[in-house]
């Protein structure tokens, strides 16, 4: 008890924080999660006890079934693969030392600076659907150096697959960050290793597949995780891309309008909830893994 | 042990024949990238800054046929009450959250209570919720205590959902400052506060900087908090912007030149402070 007066200072310095956090995070969260269970519909909050059956309700229901879980599970495959395949390389080609290589990485990663609503803005005349006279945006452009057949309605496609169009934004704006990640990666990866099996006779193939892809693989689950994070609880993006368009409607946005413009209020917090678990899933592994692994240094 | 055909033995490492091909393609790929990913700003730019007569969305792609800033000036009357707003709301979260971020930061680095390596993964957790899992209760909570509406309730919202990430930017940071360092101060009878102001916070600008810039940048991008928690008065530039711009039937050169107008500052930022905004993007991803 006498070293309470060693940490109790410190402890009374983050209480604020901690409490704030608290309340903000876990008691909101947990809030939530009792909303799901409740038959709260309009401005008045009820919390009465109805179990499972929001739950049960939206298995059932068919925007949420027939629509945004197909949509987000294309978009979050589309866009996590894309801006890894992406970033991954514009990595591996920057690494050895290029010419340019400052204004190369401040290229590709301006775009994180953007918000998505910008984003959004400026994509959704890019990825415009009118064709013949009208031909505009990235049709356009296809049109114009010849590919005219790869011409796409892009988001507006009849396709279930539409919403993948909205990885280009999605991937321009966050493929950048991917390549950072890979590239700080590869530059740590000692010289004396990548050397050592030089020594030893490997081509420069063999090095990067035995040597470096190894050391590479906490970057990737690093990538993975962030992407697919992001990937789940984007809203805005997809709100200011075509907000009443079926096509790219997704949980998300599902639980924002069943929410706050239809009075939904139990539907939303179960849209949520099932969110939250998603994400639950890929990040308390990486946070706990990530906090062991800097505690065992 | 490989069968390939080395060529010669420089620097240690296997030079093929075939490198000089792979650095031309090497230079043409990135290229390609740089062309794709300036694309849309170059849509955005030319567009921007023709005539309005002169759009036409058909001919996006063409040189403007002379300058103009009448676009600008169309939209700025609209977008400059969204400006000052997220003006007000940046610079204040980011600067309340960095300052709060660096004292718990410097705890859980140096000043250690039992408890803290439990308590700082509950905190990460904080910065990787999806926000639709707390905005019914933060709705209910902010407009039951009256902060729903104005500036000051955002502010707060940012404050604390900036914290998980402003707490790891610092205690990283902090975790560098040698522990005989902290001792010393210790043995000379300074306490916990007198060592973070005098030992602590001396060195810490450059964490200020990354976590300043990362809470800036969130801010003022935000779109979810700011469309839930202001009204009219008080809306943020995002909403301003989605509101002007976000919809087909506004003019392409006004949606081109607002989304220009809302994204100058953080692309100031990260054009003169881009050393910064990279350790911040670095941070955000568990890498210290």
């Amino acid at each position: 008890m006498r070293r309470i007066r060693s940490w109790g200072p410190g402890l009374l310095l983050v209480a604020p924080s901690l409490l704030a956090l608290a309340l903000f995070v876990y008691v909101f969260l947990g809030w939530n999660v009792r909303v799901s269970f409740t038959s709260w519909r309009g401005l008045l909050p009820k919390y009465d006890n109805i179990g499972l059956d929001n739950y049960v309700a939206l298995a059932h229901d068919q925007r949420f079934m027939q629509f945004d879980v197909p949509h987000i599970a294309i978009f979050t495959l589309v866009f996590v693969v894309g801006a890894l395949a992406v970033g991954f390389l514009m990595a591996l080609l920057l690494d050895r030392g290029v010419v340019g290589e400052n204004v190369f990485r401040a290229v590709f990663l301006f775009p994180m600076a953007i918000s998505f609503i910008a984003t959004a803005i400026i994509w959704r005349w890019l990825l415009d659907n009118g064709g013949g006279e009208s031909t505009t945006g990235l049709n356009k452009l296809l049109v114009d150096v010849g590919l005219g057949s790869w011409r796409s309605d892009w988001f507006r496609s009849s396709s279930r697959w539409a919403i993948a169009a909205i990885a280009l934004p999605a991937g321009w704006a966050l493929s950048g960050y991917v390549m950072s990640l890979f590239l700080a990666g590869l530059r740590g990866v000692p010289e004396e290793l990548r050397e050592a099996a030089r020594v030893d006779g490997a081509s420069e193939p063999r090095v990067f597949w035995f040597v470096v892809r190894p050391m590479l693989l906490p970057v990737l689950m690093s990538a993975i995780v962030i992407l697919a994070h992001i990937s789940l609880k984007t809203f805005d993006l997809f709100y200011a891309m075509d907000q009443k368009n079926l096509k790219i409607d997704t949980p998300a946005l599902y639980m924002w309008f069943t929410t706050f413009d239809g009075g939904f209020y139990a539907r939303g917090a179960t849209i949520a909830t099932l969110l939250l678990l998603g994400v639950a899933v890929v990040i308390v592994p990486y946070v706990w893994y990530s906090v062991r692994s800097e505690q065992r240094r | 042990m490989s069968a390939s055909a080395p060529a010669e033995r420089t620097d240690g490492r296997i030079r093929s024949r075939m490198a000089p091909y792979f650095t031309v393609v090497r230079y043409l790929v990135l290229f390609g990238f740089a062309c794709f990913f300036l694309m849309p700003v170059y849509a955005l730019l030319v567009t921007a800054l023709k005539n309005p007569a002169e759009v036409s969305v058909v001919r996006m792609w063409e040189w403007p046929a002379s300058l103009s800033l009448e676009n600008f000036r169309i939209v700025w009357p609209k977008l400059r009450e969204g400006f000052v707003n997220s003006s007000l709301l940046a610079v204040p979260s980011s600067i309340i959250s960095s300052a709060l971020g660096a004292a718990n930061g410097f705890v859980l680095a140096k000043w250690r209570f039992p408890g803290a390596d439990f308590a700082f993964p509950l905190i990460l957790f904080g910065m990787f919720i999806p926000y639709q899992a707390i905005i019914i209760p933060m709705f209910q909570t902010m407009s039951y205590i009256g902060l729903k509406g104005g500036l000051s309730g955002l502010i707060m919202v940012h404050v604390i959902y900036g914290l998980p990430i402003t707490t790891l930017i610092f205690r990283s940071y902090f975790s560098g400052i040698s522990e005989e360092l902290i001792e010393a101060a210790k043995v000379d009878g300074a306490g916990m506060l007198s060592t973070f102001f005098h030992v602590a916070l001396p060195i810490a600008p450059p964490a200020f900087a990354v976590s300043m810039i990362w809470q800036f940048t969130s801010a003022w991008n935000d779109f979810l908090f700011g469309v839930l928690l202001t009204d009219r008065n008080h809306w943020p530039i995002t909403v301003a912007l989605n509101n002007i711009a976000g919809s087909q039937s506004v003019p392409f050169n006004e949606a081109m030149a607002s989304a220009l107008l809302a994204s100058v500052p953080t692309l100031l930022v990260y054009f003169l402070l881009g050393r910064f905004f990279m350790r911040g993007l670095m941070a955000g991803a568990l890498k210290g």
